[in-house]
């Protein structure tokens, strides 16, 4: 604590001040000082200024809060630290070993700095026990927005909520402002919508809405019937493929409720973002087409293998299926016997042709 | 009172160097002081045009397109995603390529949103232009003897898109500095693929006006054009054609002066931005300390 912080304490007292179990009031020349733990009243200037070096954190506490910061900010680093649900000694105690909490990927740990500022620590959540030393060094909050850009094997991250983080840096000691500018480079306007959806005032847009809103190339959308609006959701927005919380259904009448879990996710998603309305027209166009008939000729062990197949993609385990793991269905030698066996020079599966003989439209698209 | 910017962009799902000149531009204003906050938003990445402005505390916010013309982007769909309340584009009052700025309401967030014209369109581009020629051909002089393209896209969806790139063709043309200065484009007339036919200069500078380098500007223009053969080999600058050496400049948009043409816009819709553009200019034309 600082003579700064008494003294705008004192001031503050005059139009009284009341904070996390601190207040402060004055009348006159007299002030009052009261904690939870103690009540000092009837205080000249000096006994206040001792009143509030008995209750130091307190008051630093009262500083750091009473700083003005647009309300979704505040909210958030209070959050943070846990202050809605801890007292004043508690959070601080807490705040002088590092109190960390889970932000998407990220994990963000708040700890006392000079005089009650708090410092950040933030870095993926997989590498909450490395040391600092052990990971690339960063202070300028803007470079979340390039570490945001490529997973841990370097591949582009165009949703910048996939759980692809990737791990290895850390930004030791953001200060507030920082924290949250960083933060928001990593999950643009998550806390934005966090405390929108605290305070009952997030503007869902539901899939019919941002469907028939769209324009262009993206018009065909609104198309798609429930039953396909539900697959989309749980190809593209259950926890495993984005840690936003879906808060958009089909639509918001009866029956509008998609049945694919929302996720668990700290942050809400509002409205089908862009990819998946990219996605989605191409479904659009996909989902034109009626099913037919085929004939192909499988053992049980090549249809259980094409199976393994679409659900190795569909997790994205492909990568960690072992080169000589013949075991698995979807192991690349495996997958390179069957198009040995059962593709024709044309590639069609069984050399069953995927248009009529007289069609030559096999190949045509893209 | 404080005022943010807002730079929107189209970004990609597919090439992660999409936004990087939107980045690059944005830091180099921010370093600036200019604006209280600077934002990025993208139409294919996040911040998206839905959620951007929430993001920002300032009750006064200058969006700016980083987009080359007037058309569907700037017309529709950006205003219609930053929910700009009665947006019309008669507000604008533009001939295509002349859109200063538009004030309005954003629904959402109840900020005031001085809705600019897009970068591509502002007279300061010509400067952006040659500064592009001068850093290709390492000469802050040049001009004498060489040819300038302006290459743009082709009408596609809209008009606007052509118009762009021969008003600053024209624009330089006045200026006298280049021997030859033509509009050419990529999907017609004249094009692209030509490129020498149209010159009588021996060295012709090629200035794509587009905003970011991607699948157009790297792999479709030079192969056109015929400076290389394939372009994940690359090519020569100058490379020569049919006995016209081309200085192939790449993308306008990642020129560091763009970020000048930004400000440009905003002031133009009464941001109070000081001195900063006098001081984005000498950051990204090198003449700082002189």
């Amino acid at each position: 604590m600082n003579t700064t912080q008494v003294a705008a304490l004192r001031e503050a007292a005059a139009e009284s001040v009341n904070c996390d179990g601190l207040r402060a009031a004055a009348d006159g020349d007299e002030y009052s000082l009261e904690t939870p733990e103690d009540r000092r009243e009837g205080l000249s200037e000096e006994a206040f200024r001792e009143a509030a070096a008995a209750h130091a954190d307190y008051v630093t506490n009262w500083y750091v809060w009473s700083r003005d910061r647009p309300e979704d900010r505040r909210a958030f680093l209070r959050w943070v630290e846990g202050a809605g649900d801890r007292s004043v000694p508690k959070r601080y105690a807490a705040l002088r070993e590092g109190t960390a909490r889970t932000w998407g990927e990220l994990r963000i740990t708040a700890s006392l700095g000079a005089d009650g500022e708090r410092r950040y620590d933030l870095r993926h959540a997989a590498d909450a026990e490395r040391e600092v030393v052990d990971l690339s060094v960063h202070d300028d909050p803007l470079a979340a927005r390039r570490l945001s850009k490529h997973d841990d094997d370097g591949r582009y991250r165009p949703l910048s909520t996939a759980p692809t983080l990737q791990t290895g840096w850390v930004f030791p000691g953001l200060s507030a402002n920082e924290l949250v500018r960083a933060v928001d480079g990593f999950y643009p306007a998550t806390v934005a919508n966090w405390y929108r959806e605290r305070t009952g005032d997030l503007d869902v847009s539901d899939w019919r809405g941002t469907a028939e809103r769209q324009t262009g190339i993206y018009d065909i959308v609104d198309e798609l019937s429930s039953e396909q609006v539900e697959w989309i959701a749980e190809s593209c927005c259950v926890d495993s493929q984005c840690l936003k919380r879906r808060q958009w259904d089909e639509h918001g009448g009866e029956g509008g409720e998609l049945d694919v879990p929302r996720g668990d996710g700290e942050f809400p998603c509002r409205e089908p973002c862009s990819l998946v309305i990219a996605a989605a027209r191409k479904w659009t166009t996909l989902e034109r087409e009626e099913s037919r008939e085929y004939t192909f000729e499988l053992t049980p062990s090549e249809k259980e293998q094409v199976e393994a197949i679409v659900d190795a993609v569909a997790e994205g385990r492909t990568d960690e299926i072992r080169e000589a793991d013949v075991y698995e269905g979807a192991n690349r030698y495996r997958a390179r016997f069957l198009r040995a066996k059962r593709f024709d020079e044309a590639g069609n599966l069984s050399g069953a042709p995927t248009d009529d003989e007289d069609g030559d439209e096999d190949e045509s698209e893209e | 009172m404080s005022q943010a910017l807002v730079i929107v962009a189209h970004g990609s799902h597919l090439n992660p160097g999409s936004s990087t000149p939107t980045y690059d531009h944005a830091d180099r204003i921010r370093a600036s002081g200019a604006f209280d906050e600077v934002r990025e938003a993208f139409w294919k990445e996040e911040p998206s045009f839905r959620e951007a402005l929430r993001t920002v505390a300032a009750d006064e916010v200058f969006v700016v397109p980083l987009f080359v013309s007037e058309g569907y982007f700037t017309e529709q769909v950006i205003p219609r995603e930053l929910r700009l309340d009665e947006w019309n584009v008669a507000a604008w009052d533009s001939d295509g390529t002349s859109a200063s700025h538009a004030t309005l309401e954003a629904e959402d967030v109840g900020k005031t949103v001085h809705y600019c014209g897009p970068v591509g369109t502002h007279d300061a581009m010509a400067d952006v232009l040659v500064q592009r020629a001068e850093s290709i051909t390492d000469d802050p002089d040049v001009g004498e003897g060489f040819g300038l393209a302006v290459v743009g896209h082709g009408t596609e969806r809209n008009e606007n898109s052509a118009k762009a790139i021969h008003y600053h063709a024209d624009r330089l043309r006045e200026r006298d500095r280049f021997e030859e200065v033509r509009a050419l484009f990529m999907d017609e007339d004249p094009e692209v693929d030509d490129v020498e036919e149209f010159f009588e200069s021996d060295d012709v500078i090629v200035v794509p006006l587009f905003i970011a380098d991607g699948f157009h500007t790297q792999e479709d223009i030079p192969e056109d054009m015929g400076i290389t053969d394939d372009y994940r080999t690359g090519y020569d600058v100058p490379a020569e054609v049919g006995g016209t050496r081309i200085w192939y400049a790449g993308a306008v948009g990642t020129e560091p002066l763009m970020a000048d043409v930004i400000l440009e816009r905003t002031a133009d819709a009464g941001a109070d931005v000081g001195e900063a553009i006098d001081r984005v200019r000498a950051d990204a034309t090198g003449a700082a300390g002189d």
